[in-house]
């Protein structure tokens, strides 16, 4: 019974990781491709891993599965962010769709006070 | 079970092909950075399953000490890219 909610666990998070993949070739724009990207593989790799820590059971493998899901979940946003900050301040324009960008607003709010 | 295992390293393999891909062929640097942190972050998933194909357990180690080098160098590389020292 394990195996197969384990199995279908780790189905579900390869499905998140090519999704997230295929947002990484296809979208137009950096930012929309970091938050494509940056989500579905932070989830798929962390169903991945919970998969794996239930299909082996409670021993060490398993938990050093736990503890990597846990280091995923904090790492992979905080770089996330900060590639969207970096590359905002690098100077990549935004894509001609977009029709709000709120950061700049409060770079002038800031400029002028 | 092990024809999935065969099955889902080649899934990843292909998802690996697609970063290489957009690290490849990417218009701006900061699009680089986001295939390289998604390239270590999908690789994390592919030293797991290894774990379990062979059997051996330093591949799960091997997959801890890879997500937190990849963060490191993915945050060296947008602070770079922000224009900023290393040291701020």
């Amino acid at each position: 019974m394990n195996e197969y909610i384990g199995v279908a666990i780790v189905i579900v998070g390869l499905a998140f990781d090519v999704f997230g993949c295929v947002g990484l070739v296809r979208l137009p724009d950096i930012y929309t491709r970091l938050q494509a990207a940056t989500k579905c593989v932070t989830l798929g790799t962390c169903m991945i891993l919970i998969g794996i820590a239930i299909l082996t059971g409670l021993n060490a493998t398993g938990v050093k599965a736990l503890v990597c899901m846990a280091f995923v979940l904090i790492t992979s946003p905080t770089a996330a962010h900060a590639i969207a900050r970096g590359a905002y301040k690098f100077g990549v324009k935004l894509e001609e769709p977009t029709v709000v960008d709120r950061y700049a607003e409060t770079q002038t709010d800031e400029g002028r006070s | 079970m092990e024809a999935f295992l065969y099955t889902a390293l080649g899934v990843l393999v292909a998802t690996s092909y697609m970063c290489l891909y957009r690290i490849g062929s990417g218009p701006t640097a900061p699009d680089r950075t986001v295939a390289i942190d998604i390239l270590g972050t999908s690789l994390v998933g592919f030293c797991a399953l290894l774990c379990l194909l062979t059997g051996r357990d330093f591949y799960m180690n091997v997959a801890m000490a890879w997500a937190l080098l990849s963060f490191i160098g993915t945050i060296a590389l947008a602070k770079h890219l922000e224009g900023m020292g290393f040291d701020e």
